[in-house]
Order: C-alpha cells, then sequence, then structure tokens
C-alpha cells in the first residue's frame, strides 16, 4: 500500500496541510504545562506503530514535496550544502545509514541491493535508479553526503570528533530554524552554540556534548527541539531573513490558525562506523495551529506553555511579535482543565 | 581590549616568546608595540630565526623600530592584502618548529589566523594580542559580501546595502563576524547608529 505523498509546496501559495493521521502522529514537544532547556535526551529506539517513530528515520507524506523544496533551495544557493575535505568518508557512512534505514521501513518505496562494493539504489518516489561502487565517489552524480541527503527529509550536519570537541565539518542544511551552516561550518560545539541564551550558564552544552562523544554505534540518541514559523516554511534560513521576516508582522486573530506554525526538530545522534564521527539528522515537523488544535489536550497546553515561556526565549525563538496574538487566540481552547501527562493527545 | 562576551568570539592573549625553530610575526600598526614588548622578555637572538611582516596602516609608524629587532627577515606591505601571498607562501614552505604571532587589530589577526588554519596550523598554538582599532569585518548572512572596518552598530553592507545587527558570532574560517538584517521584520524599524567599535 505504502504513503501516498502529497503534492504541496513550503514557499509563494503554501499548500501545505497534515493529513488528519499525520496530526495524530505529531511529535508534540511538551509533555507538562510548561518549558526550559534540558538535556532532554534519550535513547533513539523504535517506538509506536503510527508514530514518528516507528521507524528510526521517518518518511511521511511530505516526502516528495520536502525533497522538491530543497532542490529549489540549492539551486538558489549552494553553499547550504558543504563538506570539509577530510569528511567524505563520513559521508559515505551517512549514505549507508539512510540507504538501509529508508530500504528497512519503507521496502515499497526503496531498494538497496548490494553486491560487494556494487550497489544500486532504486528510491521509487522520486524515480531514481542508480548503481555505484561504493567508496568511489567518481560513480555518483554528487558527492556521497549531498546524494543521499537530497533524498532524506530534514537537515543532516556531520561532526568530527577529536580533541575531546565534535566540529561541525559537513552538512545538507535547507530546512533550519534561522542558523547558517555556511558561517557555522569548521566551529566547534560550544563555538556554534555560543548564541544560544540561557543554556551555556545552565551547563548544558558541557553535559550534552560528555554524552554525545560517547555515543556508541547502533545505539543512536534523540531529542526533541521546538519553535515556531509563520506559514509552513521550510527555508527559514539567515541567509532568507529579509525576505521572510515580514511574514512576522502578519498575523492577525483572524489568520493564527492558519499562519502560525509549531515547527518541531527531532534531532538524533549516530555515531558513523568508519570515520568515528556523528551525524546529527534535524528532522522538521510542521503543524498549523487550525491543524493542532483539534487535540484539545495540546491546545490547552500550548496556550500555557507560551503564555508562561521566559522573556528571553520568546525573544531567541523569534515570537516577540506575535505572541499577544497566539496566546489571546489559544486562551479561548484552554477552559483551565488538567492536562494529562506525556506528549500524546487524548 | 574588548569585553567579554559569547564563546564563539575569539578572546586574544599577550605575546610572548615561544620555544620554536622559526618565529613568524605577522601584525599591524600598532600591533608593532606587541612585537616590541615581546622582544623586551625574548632571550638574546630570538630574532636571529624571526621573519615579520608588518603593514604599518596609514600613520606609517612604528617600522624603524622593528627594524631595530634585526630579523632576518622583514617585510613592509601595503596592505593585508598584498602581504598574503608572501605570508602564505611563507606557511606552505614552513617546517616544524614555526611558531606563529599575530598582533594588532581583529581583522588582521583574524585573517592571517584564516591563512594559517588554511596551512593546517591549529588555532590554539597561535600566540595572538589584540592592539588598536576595534573595528571589525562583518559578513553579511544575506549577501555573503565582507565589510571592512566596521566601527557602528547597527552598520549598513557595503555590499547589498541592508542595515546589520553586528553579531559577537564569529567565524575563524571566514575571518569575520556575523552581521544579519536588523530590521527583516519591518524596514520602517530603524534603530539608531551607534560608533561603539572604535
Amino acid at each position: 500500500m505504502g504513503i501516498t505523498f502529497r503534492k504541496e509546496t513550503f514557499r509563494d501559495d503554501f499548500t501545505f496541510r497534515n493529513s488528519p493521521e499525520h496530526i495524530r502522529r505529531f511529535p508534540f514537544p511538551f509533555h507538562e504545562d510548561s518549558y526550559m532547556y534540558a538535556v532532554n535526551i534519550e535513547p533513539h529506539v523504535v517506538g509506536p506503530k503510527g508514530s514518528v517513530l516507528e521507524n528510526l528515520i521517518d518518511v511521511d507524506e511530505h516526502y516528495v514535496a520536502e525533497m522538491q523544496d530543497r532542490a529549489l533551495v540549492l539551486a538558489e544557493d549552494p553553499l547550504r550544502c558543504q563538506s570539509l575535505p577530510h569528511m567524505t568518508l563520513a559521508g559515505w557512512d551517512l549514505l549507508e545509514l539512510l540507504m538501509e534505514q529508508q530500504a528497512l521501513g519503507y521496502p515499497e518505496h526503496f531498494t538497496l541491493a548490494r553486491d560487494g562494493d556494487r550497489w544500486r539504489w532504486i528510491n521509487r518516489p522520486l524515480g531514481i535508479d542508480d548503481t555505484f561502487t561504493f567508496g568511489d565517489v567518481s560513480t555518483l552524480p554528487y558527492g556521497p553526503m549531498e546524494y543521499i541527503t537530497r533524498q532524506s527529509q530534514g537537515d543532516f550536519c556531520i561532526l568530527d570528533q577529536r580533541d575531546g570537541n565534535l566540529w561541525m565539518d559537513a552538512g545538507m542544511v535547507t530546512t533550519q530554524a534561522d542558523w547558517s551552516l555556511d558561517f557555522d561550518i569548521g566551529m566547534n560545539f560550544f563555538e556554534w552554540h555560543a548564541p544560544v541564551p540561557l543554556a551555556h550558564e545552565k551547563g548544558i552544552f558541557t553535559r550534552a556534548l560528555k554524552f554525545l562523544t560517547n555515543i556508541q554505534q547502533g545505539k543512536p540518541a534523540r531529542r526533541l527541539n521546538w519553535t515556531m514559523t509563520i506559514n509552513p516554511r521550510l527555508d527559514t534560513s539567515p541567509e532568507n531573513y529579509h525576505k521572510w521576516g515580514p511574514d512576522r508582522t502578519t498575523v492577525t486573530p483572524e489568520n493564527v490558525g492558519e499562519k502560525v506554525h509549531l515547527r518541531v526538530e527531532l534531532q538524533s545522534f549516530w555515531r558513523l562506523p568508519r570515520s568515528n564521527g556523528i551525524v546529527f539528522p534535524i528532522r522538521c515537523y510542521l503543524i498549523k495551529m487550525d491543524e493542532l488544535v483539534t487535540q484539545p489536550k495540546w491546545a490547552r497546553r500550548l496556550h500555557r506553555v507560551i503564555r508562561d515561556l521566559p522573556e528571553e526565549l520568546a525573544n531567541y525563538k523569534g515570537l516577540t511579535r506575535y505572541r499577544p496574538t497566539l496566546v489571546e487566540w489559544l486562551s479561548k481552547l484552554d477552559d483551565g482543565s488538567p492536562t494529562s501527562p506525556g506528549f500524546g493527545p487524548d | 581590549m574588548a569585553a567579554k562576551s559569547i564563546i564563539s568570539r575569539p578572546v586574544y592573549g599577550t605575546l610572548s616568546p615561544q620555544p620554536g625553530k622559526h618565529h613568524l610575526f605577522v601584525a599591524d600598526a600598532e600591533g608593532a608595540l606587541a612585537i616590541s614588548d615581546l622582544a623586551a622578555k625574548a632571550p638574546a637572538g630570538f630574532f636571529r630565526d624571526a621573519h615579520i611582516i608588518f603593514i604599518p596602516g596609514r600613520d606609517g609608524k612604528h617600522v624603524a623600530a622593528l627594524e631595530a629587532l634585526n630579523p632576518v627577515q622583514f617585510h613592509q606591505g601595503p596592505s593585508f592584502a598584498s602581504a598574503l601571498p608572501r605570508l602564505k607562501q611563507t606557511l606552505a614552505n614552513a617546517h616544524m618548529g614555526l611558531r606563529l604571532y599575530l598582533a594588532g587589530t581583529e581583522g588582521l589577526i583574524g585573517q592571517a589566523m584564516q591563512a594559517a588554519l588554511e596551512a593546517g596550523i591549529d588555532h590554539t598554538s597561535i600566540q595572538t594580542e589584540h592592539r588598536g582599532s576595534l573595528a571589525r569585518r562583518v559578513q553579511c548572512v544575506h549577501c555573503k559580501g565582507i565589510t571592512e572596518n566596521v566601527t557602528t552598530q547597527p552598520a549598513t553592507c557595503s555590499h547589498c546595502g541592508l542595515l546589520l545587527l553586528v553579531r559577537d558570532h564569529y567565524s575563524r574560517r571566514l575571518a569575520a563576524f556575523q552581521g544579519v538584517c536588523i530590521n527583516a521584520e519591518d524596514r520602517s524599524e530603524i534603530p539608531p547608529t551607534e560608533e561603539i567599535f572604535r
């Protein structure tokens, strides 16, 4: 049967929607009625059927449209995909991981056949059928990281591990929440997180780095992060901030439900076998307020979280301008009754 | 010295003589004074293995003081860009035991360090000392153009003309601070301009 891929856009006319099944499986990031940073890392193990964790690399109804949007971004700005010269081996590691995981989870859509170093990769949704030699860059139309991440949802950062630190030395970043790979490439873990407020003082990054440098092969980890985006726009890069920034002034009480989106990142962390690098997929899920509030528990909880968010965090996440309008709109859906523990809808 | 800020912002020290076979100095303007101060602490004969690349800038001062140190090689360049090929060749031909010392403006230190990183030198092994202007080298995140000698906050991108917030976020690879449009959401909001990086 397989997934029915939606025809939709993340720019211009913004036809992106979630189907009712996809609303139910949305990775709502708040397990309680308030939010503060924490090192919320847990083992990345398979979760319930029908959830975004059913497979460790999730493919969903937005796959084809997201890959088309990525191709548009790269045509406009090729620097969204960069790999420092020592990172090619890690790129092959990533290609193997993503081909294996996608073929394992979705055999009706993806097939990987291996005969020694001779590999055949069939990607039916995108109409790709390529045979290549694993480890030989000349047999692929792009470098290995770019090749496979043009066929995989989410951004990907590949981190080199040396000197007790992690270095952002390669990545495919087209759906980012306002950070620039082109600026941050080559930085270590503390440097590229430097602009994040509050978390350094809380020792978050020291603890997170310790955890990440100890990740073992075959034992990936994950965490959720979140922000909000006006219109279902994947490319909210700093490069294009002067183009999408004005969207934040367009929120009115009448259009909150359609325009304001919760943006959740499912971040996972995997040790790569040959390079000893870490790959850090940042998978972005969008849901518009109209869709989110079809689950009454989520509506009540989101109201309380946004209302009580510390000012610094609201500023950093870019919510300040439209927060009052959003809180007012959500308040009408919050009768004050308690919410059940945990992330899921009731 | 610059005020304390975020972790990606470079931290500069004070030049001091390091054990090594060769000593390569790159400095501009008042950076020469950092070399003179180092010389006062250096063992006899230290500059026999030294190469100084100096960009005096508009004032044209300090040349005689550096020449008086009798380095085995001394080069006076009219600008960093014109001295860069010489620096790159020196780094490309360098052997183990070369020590690198950078002194002067942040733009000079950053760009010389960029050349050193490309030559495979670890940034933590490089001695740096900030002297003189606090003017910043800024990359516009939108058009990627570099604007030199930025002294104001906000600053206008000299390429695309957007009004930029000059962040403390710094890239060694680009040798630049990041500039992000300060009024992207509403262009009619024009914050006052202050001269803060003098």
